[in-house]
């Protein structure tokens, strides 16, 4: 019989070689399930994993990396101070879309201006849009008790409706023959995000994703608040006796993922995505979540898992092409790699114990 | 002689880094009051739960009736006949008295008979109990009728009692007693766990007493002194705290009708606490479990805030601060639960330092926390208080809980408070450790602090407390010098009879 | 707008069948809670009964196939979930939300070649007699089967808390499950058992969804309806017969809006499609503000027996 045996404290080691091992486990998963699908997994592995970085094409997909990353480290930081603290929101899709209209609004009534301080006040409009949304499950938690995470997944619902009704009415493009959506940002300069440094796909909002990630490392493991947001998440009992208020924990928490995915709303609109339209959000705000937990909830290591889901989305794409792959398997792909993580988190906390002692 | 009812032989048991049961052999006899005694750690609970079935044993064997008797599983135990009343942990508090004492049985009857049952054995056994009340709205003492009217109704032949008076009055033991007494002269045999040695010589026919998991003997407690089962228990003497030095000063503390409601469905609200405390004295404040401890504790550290005028602290009206400025104003306090209250379990010793020292002990600047003075504090407060771990990056939770319980206590009074307030400080620590942290509590007043101890231990009160009240019901009685109280007043003071009008004229 | 072309009979008996998958997946995963766990993945097992329920009952002609093989689907993730959560010890909240994720990732992927196909569906049980009764026939006895076994489901779950041992244990388990491990009652089993039979609600409750509500099948096609049953379950202060109460409520504003869109009312229809969701959140709020939590004390908690 096999039995878990807690550990005195929890292993450094582990921590670091669970994400190892859940890659591992679902490479080897993943290839059994490509395989049957009718794949040779070999080959689709080399071509999710391998090919976009190192493969013929790798430098149009090498750009294509940190776009798909940027956003989603963007926004997982926010969420991993939040889950630290046990504030689950996990409507940051909604947020982003909030902060993708809200900024975008803000450009597209000064347009046709050609200002330099477009572009810094549409961020600020998405941030403030994202921390708006994010703060309706702030102030019903702590001001009713209400669940946060049924309140911010709901939201997401109401942005998307929010976004369909924009894209064909407030926002939409008035030049555009009566099609859906707003003008594309990509042809208005004051406005567009662009590529930094041409070919390498950054822009500024990879830019701030490395700013939060160098923000959140300080605060988290210098900055007294982020050590009182660690104890809430730990013991709410022992941060409330050293003096924490868990209601500015919530506001603290649910107000900077709301900003921080905004802002990633905003510089996908201006940027890669072009204009809001129904269709703009792809799921980041989701697939954040697996690169929160993916990461340990620690900022180099969403830095890493952001990286990584931004190379499944990339590798999946070119598998859909090249393979004729499904581009759900993608999405299979990614779940799995959290229920894996999860699923090997354990031996940081707990050891295997082989024997027939004690009890159930 | 009679075949023992049950008979334990060689029982053995280990687990990893720790032998928690030796070799331990005795026999219960048919209608007698065995008592197991033993410190925190000697073992008893493990001994208890393999003869219950939680635990299987390494080794050795036990007959039941000359039988032998090897329960897999608590049913099964139930069966042969073993009930078990516990200290803790097993009691449902939004579950009624019925449906909880249906729980702990094997073939419950169906739910009308079975009030009708606890109706009738409450009468014979006087411990009247309602079977339609919520457990969670009972007190203490209420909560054992539950749990020893669950185990009455199957009849038991033994009937294991896991430190039974720990949440009851003087008055609520002799009624206990009583009950007891009444089984055994039904034939019942009971194994009665404590490490309160006068209870078990008014009470017990046999003891055994357990040290560091091994049998250290077998005595008869009548004819054997306190004193001497103490030494068998603990193996040692150890220092006794010395004699306090008398220099009381000015008013440090002064909480003036503290009134609160109940933190949550099953809390105790505060109903119109006042007391004064000065510097260089130690004011300990007794009563059982659950009569508004906590709550209390909460009000003073600040966790929750009271009417502005309740709480003074050396003059200036705190009520409305929160823990950290109280701390900042040199108010400190350590509440009862080690882990996951008063320490953050899965955080090391360092963070757990920085959680009530982080602004006293200047180990910020700008917000920012200075890691290598942290580390300095833990390191302090681990000499001086010889807490015993690997190093100061240790987590909380791998802390054994008396070292945990040295460290936290340590951590607030290397801060050198101007007033502290703990509750149970020395809850579930070994003797050693226990006269350690009672000579630390003392030496602090001695240096001109304010103490006040809360504690269910009676015994440790009277040693280290130049006054003495209780709580009841949220309620504090009178409060008495130390010198001169009796037992009998004392538990009068608990039970709240004796001073109503106190406690009325004050609120 | 024409508020006349709104027919009451038919709203109601259009509610009962809007309403049953979300009572299906709420009434299991009020079980689940009511032992003391939290499963989030209430809407990745709902989908994946859509899509397998949907693929068996093409595959096999049956729908009656289909919703078992839904039921057995849902059991399936909802193991996996158990797995993880009660032997693993991981989080409950972060594996509810992976276990959501993949089956939305799962769904997808098996039902990529079913889509825009049609399925056999559930023919209408007329209850003999009680269908005939003028009005009141029509509205509430002219259903499909498991309209009526969502009910009876219900109802069963009621007994089972209320008046069975079992139910009993269930329950203690979910207040506590320290003192009903001391009272040696396997603690995680019955979470196993409890997470299981809210998998296969759940399941049941997505297959109503492909194969009678919509019927067919599309990708996402829950669209938040796991969600919104576990919002229901704590609208109900985890009791049966307010769950229940919750999902004939939620069924009804969900046709209530689609009848007023059809109806052209002079409402944004943005406003009218998110209308379901607002609801939620507002009950969500009055419950909660109201204070009366009837949460089992040991919700969301991992129990790992320790001596």
């Amino acid at each position: 019989m096999i039995r878990l045996e807690k550990r005195p404290q929890p292993s450094q080691a582990w921590t670091a070689g669970s994400p190892l091992l859940a890659v591992l486990l679902t490479m080897i998963v993943g290839g059994l399930l490509f395989a049957f699908l009718g794949a040779d997994p070999f080959e689709t592995i080399r071509t999710i994993f391998w090919d976009p970085i190192f493969g013929e094409f790798a430098f149009y997909y090498r750009g294509q990396l940190l776009v798909k990353a940027g956003p989603l480290i963007l926004i997982a930081i926010g969420l991993s101070i939040g889950f630290k603290a046990g504030v689950w929101n996990i409507g940051a899709e909604g947020q982003y879309i909030m902060g993708a209209i809200c900024g975008a609004g803000a450009g597209l009534a000064l347009y046709p201006s050609e200002s330099v301080l477009i572009f810094p006040v549409m961020v600020i409009a998405g941030a403030l849009g994202g921390w708006l949304w994010a703060m309706i499950p702030a102030v019903l938690k702590t001001r009713f008790g209400t669940n946060e995470i049924l309140v911010s997944l709901m939201l997401v619902y109401v942005a998307q409706n929010i976004l369909i009704s924009v894209s064909t009415g407030l926002l939409r493009n008035p030049d555009g023959m009566g099609f859906p959506g707003s003008r594309n940002f990509k042809q208005w300069d004051a406005a567009h995000n662009a590529e930094l440094i041409a070919g390498t796909g950054m822009h500024w909002g990879v830019v701030a994703a490395f700013i939060a990630v160098i923000g959140a490392y300080v605060l988290m493991s210098r900055h007294i608040t982020g050590f009182n947001i660690r104890l809430t998440g730990e013991a709410p009992r022992a941060a409330r006796f050293a003096g924490v208020n868990p209601a500015r924990i919530v506001f603290f928490c649910l107000g900077l993922a709301g900003l921080l995915a905004g802002v990633a709303g905003l510089f996908e609109v201006t940027g890669p995505a072009g204009q809001i339209s129904g269709a703009f959000n792809a799921g980041y705000g989701f697939t954040a979540i697996i690169v929160a937990f993916l990461g340990r909830l620690h900022p180099i290591g969403i830095l890493l898992a952001g990286l990584l889901m931004a190379l499944t989305y990339i590798g999946g794409e070119a598998a859909q092409t090249t393979m004729q792959l499904p581009g759900a398997a993608i999405q299979l792909f990614q779940g799995m790699l959290l229920f894996f993580l999860l699923a090997t988190d354990v031996f940081t906390n707990f050891r295997l114990r082989f024997g027939t002692k004690g009890v159930a | 002689m009679d075949t023992p009812l049950l008979s334990i032989s060689g029982l053995t048991k280990a687990y990893p880094g720790v032998v928690a049961n030796d070799d331990v052999s005795f026999d219960i006899k048919p209608g007698e009051i065995h008592a197991l005694l033993g410190e925190n750690g000697a073992g008893k609970s493990t001994l208890v739960k393999m003869i219950y079935g939680l635990v299987t044993p390494d080794k050795g064997e036990m007959r039941m009736n000359g039988a032998p008797f090897a329960p897999g599983k608590p049913s099964e135990a139930r069966q042969s006949g073993v009930a078990m009343v516990f200290q803790h942990f097993s009691l449902f508090d939004a579950l009624d008295v019925a449906e909880n004492v249906a729980l702990g049985m094997e073939n419950p009857p169906p739910m009308r008979d079975l009030a009708r049952q606890i109706r009738e054995v409450s009468e014979t056994y006087g411990l009247p109990l309602d079977p339609s009340r919520t457990v969670g709205t009972l007190s203490a003492g209420e909560r054992q009728r539950v749990e020893i009217i669950r185990c009455l109704l199957q009849d038991p032949r033994l009937l294991i009692m896991d430190e039974p008076t720990s949440v009851l009055t003087p008055q609520e033991v002799d009624i206990l007693f009583q009950t007891l007494n009444k089984l055994r002269s039904e034939g019942t045999s009971i194994l009665y766990i404590s490490h309160k040695l006068e209870e078990i010589r008014a009470l017990c026919d046999h003891a055994t007493v357990l040290r560091l998991g091994k049998n250290v003997g077998t005595c008869t407690p009548s004819q054997r002194t306190a004193r001497e089962m103490a030494e068998m228990m603990v193996g040692n003497s150890f220092a006794a705290p010395e004699a306090r030095a008398k220099a009381l000063g000015e008013i440090l503390l002064s909480v003036k009708g503290l009134t609160l409601p109940a933190p949550g469905s099953f809390g105790t609200p505060l109903r119109g606490i006042s007391f004064d405390v000065r510097a260089g004295e130690v004011l300990g404040l007794g009563g059982v479990a659950g009569n508004g401890q906590d709550e209390l504790l909460a009000a003073i550290s600040g966790e929750r805030l009271s009417d502005g005028g309740s709480i003074t602290l050396k003059g200036e009206d705190v009520s409305r601060k929160g823990p950290t400025e109280r701390r900042e104003a040199g108010l400190l306090s350590g509440p009862e639960e080690r882990l996951g209250h008063a320490a953050a379990p899965d955080m090391s010793l360092i963070e757990n330092g920085v959680l009530t020292a982080a602004r006293r002990m200047g180990l910020l600047s700008n917000g920012f926390i200075g890691w290598g003075k942290a580390r300095s504090f833990a390191e302090e407060v681990i000499e001086r208080f010889d807490v015993r771990t690997p190093g100061p990056g240790t987590a909380a939770r791998a802390l054994s809980g008396g070292n945990l319980q040295k460290f936290v206590v340590g951590r607030e009074i290397v801060q050198a408070p101007d007033v502290l307030i703990v509750n149970q400080p020395t809850w579930g620590v070994d003797a050693a450790a226990a006269a350690f942290i009672r000579q630390s509590i003392l030496d602090l007043a001695a240096k001109g602090s304010a103490v006040v101890v809360i504690s269910q231990d009676l015994d440790e009160l009277m040693e280290v407390s130049d006054r003495f009240g209780a709580l009841n019901e949220g309620r504090l009685s009178q409060i008495r010098d130390v010198a001169g109280l009796d037992i009998e007043q004392i538990g009068l003071m608990m039970g709240g009879a004796s001073d109503m009008e106190v406690a009325h004229g004050a609120a | 707008m024409d508020l006349s072309s709104i027919n009451p009979v038919l709203l109601i008996a259009s509610l009962m069948v809007s309403a049953t998958p979300i009572l299906l997946a709420a009434i299991g995963e009020m079980v689940v809670e009511k032992s003391g766990v939290l499963n989030l993945g209430v809407e990745g097992m709902m989908i994946t009964g859509a899509v397998v329920g949907f693929a068996i009952a093409v595959n096999t002609g049956s729908p009656g196939w289909g919703f078992v093989a839904a039921a057995l689907a849902g059991a399936a993730l909802s193991l996996a979930f158990g797995v993880l959560t009660q032997f693993l010890l991981s989080n409950q909240v972060a594996t509810g939300l992976g276990l959501t994720l993949v089956g939305l990732g799962l769904s997808s992927l098996i039902g990529k070649p079913y889509e825009g196909l049609k399925t056999p569906t559930l023919p209408k049980a007329e209850i003999p007699l009680l269908s005939d009764l003028p009005v009141f026939g029509k509205m509430l006895f002219s259903h499909d089967i498991m309209v009526y076994v969502s009910l009876i489901l219900v109802a069963a779950v009621w007994a089972f808390l209320k008046y069975t041992r079992a139910g009993l244990i269930l329950r203690a388990v979910g207040e506590s499950h320290d003192s009903a491990h001391a009272l040696g009652y396997k603690v995680t089993r019955i979470r196993m058992a409890a997470i299981l039979f809210g998998g296969a609600c759940a399941g049941l409750g997505g297959a109503y969804l492909s194969l009678v509500r919509v019927p067919q099948w599309t990708e996402g096609m829950t669209a938040g309806a796991g969600w919104i049953a576990l919002a229901i379950v704590v609208f109900a202060s985890w009791r049966a017969g307010r769950v229940l109460v919750g999902a004939y409520l939620f069924g009804g504003v969900t046709v209530l809006q689609l009848n007023l869109q059809a109806a052209g009312a002079d409402v944004p229809v943005a406003l009218l499609s998110a209308s379901p969701y607002l609801i939620t959140i507002i009950v969500l709020v009055i419950i909660s503000a109201r204070g009366a939590h009837a949460a089992p004390a040991s919700l969301g908690r991992s129990f790992h027996a320790s001596h």
